[in-house]
């Protein structure tokens, strides 16, 4: 097991080098000066802006700046945006505001997906399954940002349950809106996706087999069924987690929470590199820890998987 | 039948006018239509049928766990007087478990696999009330468990059910049936998935169980030799019907509903069993059975068989010849093992004539066939085809070697596409080898339909219209597309019922003779060895125990190995005809 968690370690360093290059010169390939932006209208002294320049490597080819960039992450420094502060600074300020709200809604949309889908399940065919299928498109069918215009204007305005922003700090309470309209994008998906794994697996023999030596629904449906049909939802669950970082973006945007997607929405607009790339970075690595421990949760959840490497 | 019973106790389990359907887009479809059954205390009834006879409904009925949507639709199922089929939820789940244990079919996937053995064997005994607390209940766990022959028991509780081999896990099943003394035990199929030995041993030990706890049995079985074996009383099922019920003894001798009779005459370890005995006894049965059987007759077939292996030539299509395969098995911390699955076997088989190549599961003789097939590559020792060393063949010439040898595989479910229509998937192997236009394609098609005996209208249907021996045939028909010189049948008859496995038999006996084909036919049921093989080669760990032909081995066989095969083929104790 330790070797397989070190070598899944050691895979993640050429996924995290090799991200970090197409990122950055994909923010290197961007059109324009990003200091000319800055400046706006005005034009700025030439002396002023060759410093500036130097400052930020900016006049270095690509592949040297990429490896003034590199060679700063080893030593701590992830650069500085634009506007002096350092990114780490940045990072630290905007992802555990993001991460709050992923993983609010990461429960939200398992605990209530899994419950309508393992009572769907059960009830194939019969009012409640079909009524959650209608439910499920709806969700499906209308753009996150029209559900996150509806929630604060039914509940923060006409209802009045929650703020419609965020304020400062991100207390848990504010998030809780924001995070309903974030898990309505996957809800759908991970009902569907219970649902389907709730019925082939009671049909299975070892469910009639766990009636049969006598027990009883209530521990069959929990024990047999639920716990065998969550072994795909879990690892639906976990690749989700770099969907909601993403789709955070909008939802950010609209209850003006102080998250990463409005960061790094304005850090790409500006072309302020080290920032972007800093930003997906840390997104990475967060995809990549989440994944293992998916994977290493996969081999809790079926005994079957062994991990040897 | 209760005409029959002079006991005066009413019986523990009594079934009267049983129907049970399935609610379908059609309609109620009946699976079961008046089934009549008793079962005294103590008493072992065996209910015979092929699949889809209704046997294995009945016997879920009884404990109220019909798949889907089927259900009782009239009828008593009286239990101790209790009339079950009036029980609500709650009270069903009283009976199930504590006074009827059941014992189902397929010990692979009868085991939730995420949990322990331990736990799944606790969770039954703790949900009957058998004992509680922690401790106690572990240490009924391991008591049942050890009885039911699984001796490391204590050491092997927290392990699951994957690292359990088929057996032991039937073992475990059994534990579990029997881990709150039941009065009645529903054994539904319980070994059908094991090998015979296996199988043996395990029946034994049943028997040995519920015999001492004098608890009743209801057996479900498709082999009537098994049932025979194993049961005082038979049942035998067709089409959702009881056609005939008595003492087991007197339905073997003297079968009177004509689908016993056949059943009678092709259940492959009672025929094998009558042709082994010598001279008088075989002319005296051959008259009396086969008079009667409407269907098709193996002991004609086997007769055949012999006729056939001495005209056949003693020029060799294969020549198999030390043949090792190895294997590398990681193990722990970054080491391999080594294992050998095939181990210096050596065998030729004459022109036109058929080899069976015995053995377990595990024996490797599934690996000397993909080896044969080159679909897994040799570690030593050569294959030799028509005078062609295999090994050193190029693309080319292994694409024309694969239009002389085809095979046809176990599963008639999974070796078919079920997106291609029938004409499609004979006409396929035509297509890959580019033969004849698309006119002469779709008159071999006919023509191959013709000689497996399906009809034309099946060119445009698909896989799941048809029945298992539809499928079989097909793939035969498959197979025998490119006009191959050598077929190997791997298991090709094990997944079927009786009496379709001794139409297809008939049918590649009937092929061999038209065709001149060599057969390799892999299989681990001995008994349909007798009726289709010239020579015998029984393999155990990789190695090629004994070799002879079919008459050698069955009549004396040289080996303890083989012998205890033989011993377990089920029915072989009967001493039928005598």
């Amino acid at each position: 097991m330790a070797r397989y968690i070190l070598w899944r370690v050691l895979q993640a360093i050429p996924v995290l080098i090799g991200t970090t290059f197409l990122i950055y010169f994909m923010v290197f390939a961007m059109p324009g000066n990003p200091l000319l932006a800055l400046f706006g209208d005005r034009t700025p002294n030439p002396a002023l802006l060759e410093r500036l320049e130097e400052q930020y490597h900016l006049n270095e080819p690509f592949l040297v700046q990429y490896w003034y960039y590199l060679s700063g992450i080893f030593q701590g420094d992830f650069g500085t945006s634009f506007t002096g502060e350092p990114t780490t600074e940045i990072l630290a300020r905007t992802f555990p505001v993001t991460i709050r709200l992923a993983v609010l809604a990461l429960i939200i949309q398992g605990v209530l997906g899994i419950l309508v889908g393992l009572v769907s399940g059960l009830r194939k065919g019969k009012f409640f399954d079909s009524s959650a299928l209608a439910v499920s498109l709806l969700l499906i069918s209308l753009p996150i940002f029209v559900i996150a215009f509806l929630a604060q204007y039914v509940f923060g305005i006409e209802l009045g349950w929650a703020r419609t922003t965020v304020g400062s700090g991100a207390p848990w309470a504010d998030l809780i809106l924001p995070a309903f309209v974030l898990a309505s994008v996957s809800f759908a998906q991970i009902v569907r996706l219970t649902r389907a794994s709730v019925i082939e697996t009671k049909s299975l023999d070892f469910v009639r087999t766990a009636y049969g030596k006598g027990l009883g629904r209530n521990r069959v449906v929990p024990v047999h069924i639920l716990r065998n049909s969550l072994i795909p939802v879990t690892t639906y669950l976990g690749t989700d987690f770099g969907v909601l970082l993403v789709g955070a973006t909008v939802t950010e945007g609209i209850f003006n929470v102080p998250g990463v997607g409005r960061t790094l929405f304005q850090a790409i607009l500006r072309g302020e590199g080290p920032t972007v790339v800093s930003f997906v970075t840390v997104m990475v690595l967060i995809y990549l820890v989440v994944n293992l421990v998916i994977d290493l949760l996969y081999a809790v959840l079926d005994p079957r998987i062994r991990y040897v490497k | 039948m209760s005409g029959t019973m002079t006991s005066a106790t009413t019986p523990l389990l009594d079934i009267r006018d049983l129907h049970v359907g399935f609610q379908t887009k059609d309609g109620l479809v009946p699976a079961v239509r008046g089934v009549d059954l008793s079962i005294m205390p103590g008493e072992t009834l065996a209910i015979v049928g092929e699949s889809g006879s209704g046997k294995s409904t009945t016997a879920h009925a009884i404990i109220d766990l019909l798949p889907g949507s089927g259900r009782v639709t009239q009828g008593k199922i009286l239990f101790e007087g209790r009339d079950l089929t009036t029980l609500d939820r709650r009270e069903m789940e009283g009976v199930r478990g504590k006074l009827i244990g059941l014992v189902p079919q397929d010990p692979m996937s009868n085991l939730n696999p995420v949990w322990s053995v331990g736990f799944q064997v606790e969770e039954a005994i703790r949900a009957n009330g058998v004992a509680s607390g922690r401790k106690e209940v572990r240490e009924h766990a391991i008591r049942v468990l050890k009885e039911a022959g699984l001796d490391d028991a204590d050491t092997r509780l927290k392990q699951f059910p994957h690292q359990f081999s088929g057996g032991m896990r039937q073992r475990v099943l059994i534990g579990i049936g029997l881990s709150s003394r039941p009065k009645l035990l529903i054994a539904d199929e319980p070994t059908s998935a094991l090998d015979v030995t296996v199988q043996k041993r395990i029946l034994d030990h049943l028997a040995t169980l519920t015999g001492d706890a004098g608890t009743a049995v209801l057996f479900i079985t498709h082999d009537l030799g098994l049932a025979a074996d194993r049961a005082e009383k038979l049942v035998v099922m067709y089409k959702g019907r009881v056609v005939e019920a008595g003492p087991s003894r007197q339905i073997l001798e003297d079968p009177q509903h004509p689908y016993t009779q056949r059943l009678v005459a092709a259940a492959p370890s009672l025929a094998s069993r009558r042709i082994q005995a010598s001279g008088g006894h075989l002319e005296s049965i051959t008259h009396e059975t086969p008079a009667r059987s409407a269907g098709v007759d193996l002991i004609a077939a086997g007769g055949e068989r012999s006729h056939h292996a001495h005209a056949a030539s003693a020029e060799p299509a294969i020549v198999v010849d030390h043949l090792t395969k190895e294997f590398k098995i990681r193990g722990g911390k970054g080491t391999s093992k080594v294992l050998r699955a095939v181990d210096d076997v050596s065998f030729s088989i004459p022109r036109g004539t058929t080899m069976a190549l015995v053995g377990e599961s595990g024996s490797g003789k599934t690996t000397v066939a993909r080896m044969l097939l080159k679909l897994e590559s040799i570690t030593s020792g050569s294959i030799t085809i028509d005078g062609t060393d295999i090994a050193g063949l190029n693309r080319r010439q292994l694409f024309s070697l694969r239009s002389k040898m085809q095979p046809v595989f176990q599963d008639p479910y999974g070796s078919l596409d079920p997106l291609r229509s029938i004409g499609a998937t004979i006409a396929e192997p035509l297509v890959t080898h580019n033969v004849g236009t698309s006119a002469e394609r779709r008159a071999r098609v006919r023509e191959l339909l013709d000689q497996v005996a399906l009809p034309e209208k099946l060119i445009g249907r698909f896989p799941n219209e048809l029945s298992g021996g539809q499928r079989q045939r097909v793939a035969i028909a498959r197979a025998l597309a490119l006009k191959p010189e050598i077929v190997v049948l791997d298991e090709a008859v094990s997944a079927l019922d009786v009496l379709v496995q001794a139409q297809i038999l008939t049918l590649l006996a009937e092929l061999q003779a038209e065709l001149n084909l060599t057969y390799l036919f892999i299989t681990h049921d001995l008994a349909v060895v007798r009726v289709i093989a010239d020579t015998v080669a029984v393999m155990s760990k990789g190695r090629i125990v004994e070799a002879a032909t079919t008459d050698e081995v069955f009549g004396n066989p040289r080996e303890t190995y083989t012998r205890e095969l033989l011993e377990a083929i089920p029915g072989a104790g009967l001493a039928l005809g005598a």
